[in-house]
């Protein structure tokens, strides 16, 4: 007979664990669907996981690390926030696309003037524009008592539309011989947002992740903001007791997740993707809730946790290319991690006993 | 611009082939989130009964075969659901979001070698006279079975819920989960059969996408109506009716865009293609001031500690 006991305390031993023992058992399952769909599953994992780090072509692909790496750790970063305090801000593919389609806006509004102010300029309105768009659930919810999933989630449709619409018309590059999409940012100087190391991938975007996470882990751990976060999580009657306002925070949450959001869109515009496009966005946005649960809602986890997420995406193209491994497989593999996580995470909250019970 | 192109008969009875996924989808999920729980994975479940539906159908021949492939489908990646909430004891929120992500994978992965087939047509029925008649004909007595299924399944899940005893433990279960363990009910067996009923639901919605709306497989072709459908759960105050309203609701905003895409007016094809989701948003504002009817162990888990 087997059941299952709860915890006191969640396992901390556990806690750590549970990641790595759901990668793996992703890598299993993963490998036992490459089978399934006709590759060497021992040599698909390897071109997923090994090869960008240290194979042949490695010193290619390690600073794609950090271009896929930044965008998914400081939207992971704002969203950890959130899911912690309990909004459920899911809709950070909108705010992703509205912070790139503000940033690129602004900037673009200038061309072709050359000026150190334009850059920063941009950087404002991207977070501005992710930040406002997080800030329709968000006012909905405490106004109204809106379900802020639900909004938030319609949000990324309508950004969706609203991002077709600039790349044909507000945004569309006049000397680009009426194809959809803006001027390429990485052409102009003062718009671009270029390696500050070349050939390291170390963009400004990977400076702004690396703040953040470093803001976040001293915001949860070292502030009574970020105490209160934790508290109406865990206890949301305890909080208001102490007399946390949950607006308060709901407004925070969305509002900081949305910004970061709107700056990793900004970034990624005016780097490594460089024009506003009707397809620029790749679903960031959601895999980033991956490694959020990944890094479990932790700073230093979600960065490790981002790192390990880029290089599926990294892998993964590698395997498009070299195996004709479809690049769904990729997307299936990272929803399997999600849910073997969330499996595994049984033993981090409860004790399998094994046997009658004992009489009390 | 040409809006006298727009026939009204043609577009009410378009109006319910636009609300039915919509609908079915619904019911499924305002069954799951009365028994308390709160599966956010309707999305993943229908795109992965399109493609499952789509490839049956095309396989056999039998857009009923397709739909009952569909059924499964969904009530399979449902379980996995099941699993992680009820025995594994997960976050429902994002379990529900990993259904979604995953079946989104999933089904892309499916229907690889399904872009730009044409499946198997589904005859509409045909009753001599009745649905011969003018207006009335075409609106009431000319459809697919799937569509009468639906408002079928709409009077069933209402009946079920109100009179039978059945559906009064269902409720008992997702308004308090612990007395309704302490007269020694199920909880955790009656909320896998809800979730299970939900994703059955959910994958013939998403069929119904695939095989006759559209009908053709395109990747992510559900685009939202799994969140709208769960949107819909909310301002139809988990009541079955109102849930069909609902969905007549946004069929009717649906297609009335879509004819106005087609029709040409001056508005942007982008504005008019976001306003479904534009306008759910005003409606849960519009409604969700009321949250008295909701389930009260909604989202909460259960686990029988001594």
């Amino acid at each position: 007979m087997i059941r299952l006991e709860r915890r006191p305390q969640p396992s901390p031993i556990w806690s750590m664990a549970t990641p790595l023992v759901a990668v793996l058992a992703t890598m299993i399952a993963g490998g036992l669907l490459f089978a399934a769909l006709g590759k060497n599953p021992v040599e698909a994992i390897r071109t997923i996981f090994w090869d960008p780090l240290f194979g042949e072509f490695a010193f290619y692909y390690r600073p794609q690390l950090l271009v896929k790496g930044a965008p998914l750790v400081l939207i992971a970063i704002g969203l950890s926030l959130g899911f912690r305090a309990g909004v459920w801000n899911i809709g950070a593919e909108g705010q992703y696309i509205m912070g790139a389609i503000c940033g690129a806006g602004a900037g673009l509004a200038f061309y072709p003037t050359e000026s150190v102010l334009i850059f920063p300029l941009m950087v404002l309105a991207g977070g501005l524009g992710g930040w406002a768009w997080a800030m329709i659930p968000a006012v909905l919810k405490t106004r109204f008592g809106t379900n802020e999933i639900l909004v938030s989630l319609m949000l990324v449709y309508v950004a969706e539309q609203f991002l077709a619409s600039v790349s044909l018309g507000l945004l569309k590059n006049p000397e680009g011989f009426g194809f959809p999409g803006s001027r390429n940012l990485q052409s102009w100087d003062s718009a671009h947002n270029a390696e500050l190391i070349a050939g390291s991938g170390l963009h400004w975007g990977v400076v702004a992740a690396l703040i953040a996470v470093i803001f976040a882990y001293v915001l949860l751990n070292r502030h009574m903001l970020g105490y209160h976060i934790r508290l109406s999580g865990e206890a949301p009657r305890a909080a208001r007791f102490a007399g946390v306002n949950p607006n308060r925070l709901v407004l925070f949450c969305l509002g900081l997740s949305g910004a970061l959001a709107g700056l990793a869109g900004m970034f990624e515009v005016s780097g490594p993707s460089g024009q506003i496009s009707i397809d620029f966005n790749v679903g960031y946005g959601f895999t980033a809730i991956i490694v959020a649960f990944l890094g479990r809602l932790h700073a230093f986890g979600i960065l490790l946790a981002g790192g390990l997420m880029a290089l599926t995406y990294i892998g993964g193209d590698i395997a498009q290319s070299n195996m004709g491994l479809p690049s769904a497989a990729i997307q299936v593999f990272q929803g399997m991690l999600l849910f073997f996580l969330l499996a595994l995470d049984l033993l981090t909250n409860f004790r399998i006993r094994i046997g009658q019970p004992e009489v009390a | 611009m040409d809006l006298s192109a727009i026939n009204p008969v043609l577009l009410i009875a378009s109006l319910m082939v636009a609300a039915t996924p919509i609908l079915i989808a619904a019911i499924g999920e305002l069954v799951v989130e009365k028994s308390g729980v709160l599966n956010l994975g309707v999305e993943g479940m229908m795109i992965v009964g399109a493609i499952a539906g789509f490839a049956t159908a095309v396989e056999t021949g039998s857009p009923l075969l397709g739909f009952f492939a569909a059924a499964f489908a969904g009530a399979a990646l449902s379980v996995l659901f099941g699993f992680l909430t009820q025995v594994a004891q997960a976050n429902q929120v994002a379990s529900g979001l990993a259904l979604t992500l995953f079946g989104l994978g999933l089904s892309a992965l499916m229907g690889q070698s399904y872009v730009g087939v044409k499946p198997p047509q589904m005859s509409d029925i045909h009753i001599p006279v009745l649905s011969d008649l003018p207006v009335i004909g075409p609106i009431l007595f000319g459809h697919d079975i799937i569509l009468y299924f639906g408002l079928a399944l709409t009077a069933a899940v209402w009946a079920l819920l109100k009179f039978s005893r059945a559906g009064l433990v269902l409720r008992a279960v997702g308004e308090n989960h612990d007395a309704a363990h302490a007269l020694g009910y199920k909880v955790v067996r009656i909320r896998l059969m809800a979730i299970l009923f939900g994703g059955a639901c959910a994958g013939i919605g998403g069929a119904y996408i695939s095989l006759i709306r559209v009908p053709q497989w395109t990747e992510g072709m559900t685009a939202g109506v799994g969140w709208i459908a769960l949107a819909l759960v909310v301002f139809a105050s988990w009541k079955p009716w109102r849930a069909l309203l609902g969905a007549y609701l946004f069929g009717g905003v649906t297609v009335v865009q879509l004819n106005l895409q087609a029709a040409g007016v001056a508005i942007p094809v982008e504005y008019l293609a976001m306003s479904p989701y534009v306008i759910t948003i005003v409606v849960l504002v519009i409604l969700s001031a009321d949250k008295s009817s909701a389930p009260a162990a909604l989202g909460r888990n259960f686990h029988a500690s001594r």
